[in-house]
């Protein structure tokens, strides 16, 4: 299993070419309590950087967009039931869906949690 | 741009941990480490602390203040007795509302010699100046920006407040009070925009600091940012200038009659008079409603309102979650024939129209200390 980072705050975990993707824990102290979130169903496909769910907080929604291309293939009835997982464990049981990935190159563009970590420090 | 202006207390929202924001020209704490959502249940379940000295204090000074300033504003304000505010709006020559404020009759007055008027930050500028051009020479208007204003929210509030002031948890819902508070010379109101009983106090401006220090060192209270004061005003069921009352909006379609006073009804002397009767008698082309999502999804401001038949009808002006009503809550401008409580809608979010309804506002009852 590896892990990887996007520019747009989101983490992906990939293993067996699925990836099960949520926002970091960075984003989710940002946003503030989250009340809401908005899925992908099952099926639907994604393209890499287009829109791809809904968070939001008492204050403001924000967009999720999928990390890399592929399909749908589960969403987190839990988080959807329960937003406030997103604050608790953001890049674990917070996780938003998990998809098959369409070309595992796209993963080559992605951030390792080291290089994540130095980009948030330095986009403060 | 122009350098956000501070309050006297933003060195303390910093060290709070404050994340500011600009807001009305502003720096302000949008929240505090706590969140939206524990500000906004800790306000409702005990008492929380407000910076809104950005508000424009000021007083209008001369024999017959009160007379003068009808023409300005639909309220009864002649009717006003000593020691009692209330709720109106400065309306232009088309009844559309310029700002929205509160004006009081101070506790000693008693020949309308003086009113109190505290307005909306971004309005206060062409506020003042409105009312000093819409006066005249006779009367004078002060500005009062070496003054700070807190508002202290919440069921506990009283008590908290009685420790240093006894004599507030005596006062009535909308009264005010010139009251020694930890030897301060202060006004106080029993008012606040929260749908709680609370105060408004009105405190010198370099005593702000330590007056907000000792009352932040009481065990019930917590700094409160803009984000809570947005979600707990839209919960209850109040207007925010600029988003959902503005200078096309008037009081009939804001649904704000109540603030047209009985005899300036008969008189229809103040602006605006002919169009908003007219709206009155006959109907307004529109009116502000409550509004609840039936789906989980919040519906923000600028958000589409369509009919069952999927036409377009309104929009939302403000909207969001509503911690204590635990969903999403809305309010919005529809025709008078979908302004019903209980009338299915549809609002578009994101692309999708999604059920709603039309609902009573307040969303969470106000709890208002009336004796």
């Amino acid at each position: 299993m590896t892990v990887y980072y996007t520019d747009q705050h989101e983490w992906l975990s990939v293993e067996g070419g699925i990836a099960t993707v949520g926002i970091t824990r960075h984003a989710a102290e940002q946003l503030g309590d989250v009340v809401f979130v908005e899925l992908p169903a099952a099926g639907r496909a994604l393209a890499a950087k287009g829109e791809a769910a809904v968070v939001e907080s008492v204050k403001a929604a924000s967009d999720v967009y999928a990390p890399v291309s592929g399909e749908v293939v589960e969403s987190n009835d839990a988080v959807a039931a329960e937003p406030a997982k997103v604050n608790e464990d953001p890049e674990g049981a917070g996780w938003f869906f998990r998809m098959k990935l369409a070309d595992e190159g796209e993963l080559k563009g992605l951030m390792d949690k080291a290089a994540y970590d130095a980009f948030v420090e330095a986009n403060g | 741009m122009a350098e956000p202006k501070k309050t006297q207390l933003n060195a303390l929202h910093r060290e709070l941990g404050g994340k500011m924001v600009e807001f009305a020209g502003y720096d302000m704490p949008v929240q505090y480490p706590s969140g939206v959502l524990r500000e906004h249940l800790h306000t409702r379940a005990a008492c929380g602390l407000f910076d809104v000295s950005h508000m424009g204090q000021g007083a209008i000074l001369g024999a017959g203040a009160a007379a003068a300033f009808e023409a300005l504003v639909p309220g009864a304000i002649q009717e006003l007795k000593p020691g009692q505010t209330r709720y109106t709006l400065l309306l232009n020559d088309k009844g559309g509302i310029r700002d929205d404020l509160m004006v009081t009759r101070p506790a000693g007055d008693t020949d309308f010699s003086a009113l109190l008027v505290v307005v909306n930050a971004g309005c206060k500028d062409a506020d003042f100046a409105h009312i000093a051009a819409g006066l005249g020479p006779r009367f004078a208007v002060e500005r009062y920006e070496d003054r700070a204003l807190l508002a202290l929210q919440g069921p506990l509030a009283s008590a908290v407040l009685a420790r240093h002031c006894p004599e507030a948890a005596a006062m009535k819902f909308m009264t005010v009070a010139r009251l020694k508070v930890m030897g301060l010379d202060c006004t106080l109101w029993r008012s606040g925009y929260t749908g709680e009983d609370g105060f408004e106090i009105s405190v010198p401006g370099e005593a702000a600091e330590g007056f907000a220090r000792r009352l932040l060192a009481e065990p019930e209270v917590l700094p409160i940012g803009l984000g809570a004061r947005d979600s707990l005003r839209l919960e209850a069921g109040l207007c925010l200038y600029g988003h959902d009352l503005d200078e096309t909006t008037t009081p009939v379609e804001a649904a704000l009659t109540w603030a047209i006073g009985k005899r300036r009804k008969m008189e229809r002397n103040f602006p605006g008079a002919d169009i908003v009767m007219g709206q009155l008698f006959d109907g307004a082309p529109r009116k502000r409603v409550g509004i609840v999502p039936l789906e989980k999804a919040p519906a923000r401001e600028g958000t589409e309102i369509r009919s069952e038949a999927g036409e377009t009808i309104g929009i939302v002006t403000s909207g969001g979650f509503g911690p204590t009503v635990n969903g999403p809550i809305a309010m919005g401008y529809v025709p008078p024939a979908f302004a019903d409580d209980g009338t299915p809608l549809l609002l578009v979010v994101r692309g999708q129209a999604r059920p709603a309804r039309v609902a009573p506002m307040p969303f969470a009852p106000h709890r208002y200390f009336r004796g």
